[in-house]
């Protein structure tokens, strides 16, 4: 095979991948609009695209951090700890705007201690952010206890719910857009990108060929730790509500979007646009059961499922070409063997 | 498991082997968190504290007998919480739906059910390919919805479970409780397990190399199944023992216990890279963890402490590890350089 063969052959599973995932998209809208009339209503969308902002949010630096074969399952507890945080300094009069200041700085802490442990020393991460995230929800629960805090400014909690003006956008999901543009950008436009697909492609190569491992590693850490704790915030200002158990069990809706967007767990593979695709997917689909009255035990399972399948779904079929590619070979060579054993 | 190789005629003792190992450190930072709150308050001795803390830990010292097989083979398994959940109100119905039905029957069934319940996890593992970490994940939240969705809002109480079966939470022989007892003989039955038998030694050899134990002749998916399908297991016994324990059983029994679980046994020394550790190392590291979360209750810290201690406690276990592993790297390297 070629080289160009064997590129445009890539390329090609990738768009499958992407393509499916658009397809499925496109049937997820009709559908919806199909069962139900509301569905596409300008207040619905608004309504389904605040619900999975935080989610959204989480999901964009973890894809990158999975790329390079590492995993952050903290981040759901980092959002907790920074939804507690800004609750906290509220209550002890401090203004928002430093509230908001200290509440990322303590995200990009998190982050740096996660990727200290993980890098300095050489731990794996799916150990160290099981550990953190006990550790960071456990600080949430020291610093609120079982209170809440409720009385956030006005001014706040309006851009928490409102809508970006003269149209259904909730402001929230115009700051993920803008987010997600750029990680775009540094996924795939920058050799900051080229650098994660190697390091997750193969981390010895990578290192052999001048890539600082440690100081990217560090710094797409902290990069969650800091996305985690705005979600955090958002999702505060959203409910104009703080408290230590804000966001339980978000980690894995994050997870099992960046799976299905196409990014492998085994690293060095996966694009943003498969990522977003996958969330808009996943947003839609919880609100297609919430507006059908499923109970919220059924989006629990669904979930899962989307999880598992979504990895199940390509290794089954990575096998049967195999065990197809393999058959035609047997064939071939009877065959060779036949017309052998003929001359 | 390396510091048995080192235990050659030439060599240190097995007494000083034993003093260098996990189990003594273990044995020793309990023996001090323990003098220090008696000092502190002398009630923390009392038989009714102790009989507390020997129940407290019982369950979770169970699980980690499972989750240790799972760990040694560097797999994880999340789900147990979720088993437990599931066993335990499954025992609960079968005493309202049929009355007088004897409690080994009870245990049975949810030993089985949980092992049907491992059967999910290892087939997806095993045959599917899927990372145990992706695996387990998933079935966490879809058996805990799956309860949730059963249960749909109902709940077990004492009052429906026969006193016979309540009795293996609260009776005791010789000073211990029943079900201190049932965790003890599962113990020593995996401990030896792990230890004398050649299966045993390939969930090992597994977590050690996997390459080399392909080339071993281990058939490593069907292993690494049966880990799953014993972690399965035990969790559903476990579940039937939550209701005995606890009498009271509701849709959010047992949620959130994998976390203390796996701090546990990566605290009492098997290695999250596979392959390093003992049950019995694991379980003093349950009990560790159980005694600390008394000290804290003794010496009146807010229970909000106590996830954060425990996840700190975790990161201290890898840490430790990691710097117990890279040691001992350097020091083989400089035995080799002797040849």
């Amino acid at each position: 095979m070629s080289q160009e063969e064997k590129s445009t052959r890539r390329l090609a599973r990738r768009v499958n991948w992407e393509t499916i995932l658009a397809v499925l998209l496109a049937i997820a809208i009709v559908g919806g609009g199909i069962l139900n009339k509301d569905f596409l209503s300008p207040e619905n969308w608004t309504n389904l695209l605040a619900n999975f902002v935080e989610i959204a949010l989480l999901a964009l630096p973890l894809s990158l951090i999975v790329i390079t074969k590492e995993i952050d399952l903290s981040v759901a507890s980092i959002l907790g700890l920074s939804s507690s945080l800004l609750g906290l300094l509220w209550e002890a009069k401090v203004s928002m705007p430093l509230g908001i200041l200290v509440c990322l700085l303590a995200g990009a802490l998190a982050g740096a201690l996660n990727g200290f442990l993980v890098v300095r020393f050489g731990l794996p991460s799916l150990a160290v952010t099981i550990g953190t995230l006990a550790l960071f929800r456990g600080f949430a629960y020291v610093l609120l206890g079982d209170k809440a805090v409720a009385d956030f400014p006005p001014e706040y909690t309006g851009f928490g719910i409102g809508t970006i003006p003269y149209t259904f956008i909730p402001s929230p999901f115009a700051l993920f857009v803008i987010l997600a543009v750029v990680f775009w950008l540094l996924l795939h436009h920058t050799t900051v990108g080229r650098r994660i697909y190697a390091i997750g492609g193969n981390q010895t190569a990578a290192l052999f060929s001048g890539v600082n491992i440690s100081r990217l590693k560090v710094s797409l850490f902290i990069a969650s730790g800091v996305i985690s704790a705005l979600a955090g915030i958002i999702y505060t200002l959203r409910f104009s509500s703080s408290r230590a158990d804000n966001g339980i069990g978000f980690e894995l809706s994050a997870i099992a979007a960046v799976i299905l967007g196409g990014v492998t767990v085994q690293g060095g593979r996966g694009t943003i646009t498969g990522v977003v695709l996958s969330l808009l997917l996943i947003g839609i689909l919880n609100n297609v059961l919430t507006l059908a009255d499923v109970a919220n035990e059924i989006l629990r399972i669904v979930t899962g499922s989307l999880l598992i399948v979504s990895v199940l779904l390509p290794n089954l079929i990575a096998s049967t070409r195999e065990r197809l590619r393999l058959l035609q070979r047997q064939r071939e060579i009877a065959k060779l063997a036949a017309v052998s054993t003929t001359k | 498991m390396t510091k048995e190789f080192e235990s050659r005629p030439n060599g240190p003792g097995q007494l000083k082997v034993f003093m260098r190992s996990r189990e003594a450190s273990l044995v020793l930072l309990i023996a001090i968190l323990t003098a220090i709150t008696t000092v502190l308050n002398p009630r923390f001795l009392s038989p009714q504290s102790l009989k507390d803390l020997m129940l407290n830990v019982s369950i979770i010292a169970l699980l980690v007998l499972g989750q240790t097989i799972i760990i040694l083979m560097r797999q994880i398994d999340l789900s147990i919480s979720s088993i437990v959940g599931i066993t335990a109100f499954l025992s609960g119905t079968l005493f309202i739906g049929h009355p007088g039905v004897p409690s080994v029957v009870v245990v049975l069934a949810a030993t089985l059910a949980g092992l049907i319940l491992g059967g999910v996890n290892a087939a997806l593992i095993a045959w599917g390919k899927i990372p145990a970490l992706i695996t387990t994940l998933g079935t966490l939240y879809i058996f805990r919805g799956a309860n949730y969705a059963w249960v749909h809002g109902r709940q077990i109480n004492a009052v429906n479970v026969p006193g016979s079966f309540l009795a293996i939470g609260t009776a005791t022989f010789m000073g211990v409780p029943i079900l201190t007892w049932i965790v003890l003989i599962l113990l020593v039955v995996v401990a030896i397990g792990l230890r004398q038998y050649g299966a045993g030694r390939e969930y090992y050899a597994i977590g050690s190399n996997p390459n080399a134990a392909v080339l071993a002749g281990i058939n490593v998916s069907w292993r690494i199944a049966t880990g799953f399908l014993i972690s399965g297991a035990i969790a559903g016994l476990a579940g039937a023992l939550w209701l005995a324990r606890f009498g009271t059983v509701d849709a959010t029994a047992a949620e959130g216990i994998e976390l203390g679980v796996i701090t546990s046994t990566v605290v009492g020394g098997v290695a999250i890279t596979g392959g390093v550790g003992t049950v019995v190392g694991a379980v003093l590291g349950a009990l560790l963890l159980s005694v600390f979360s008394s000290t804290l209750v003794f010496l009146r810290v807010p229970s909000f402490w106590q996830q954060a201690f425990q996840g700190a406690m975790l990161l201290l276990a890898i840490a430790v590890d990691a710097y117990l592993a890279f040691r001992h790297a350097l020091r083989s390297r400089v035995k080799w350089s002797h040849v």
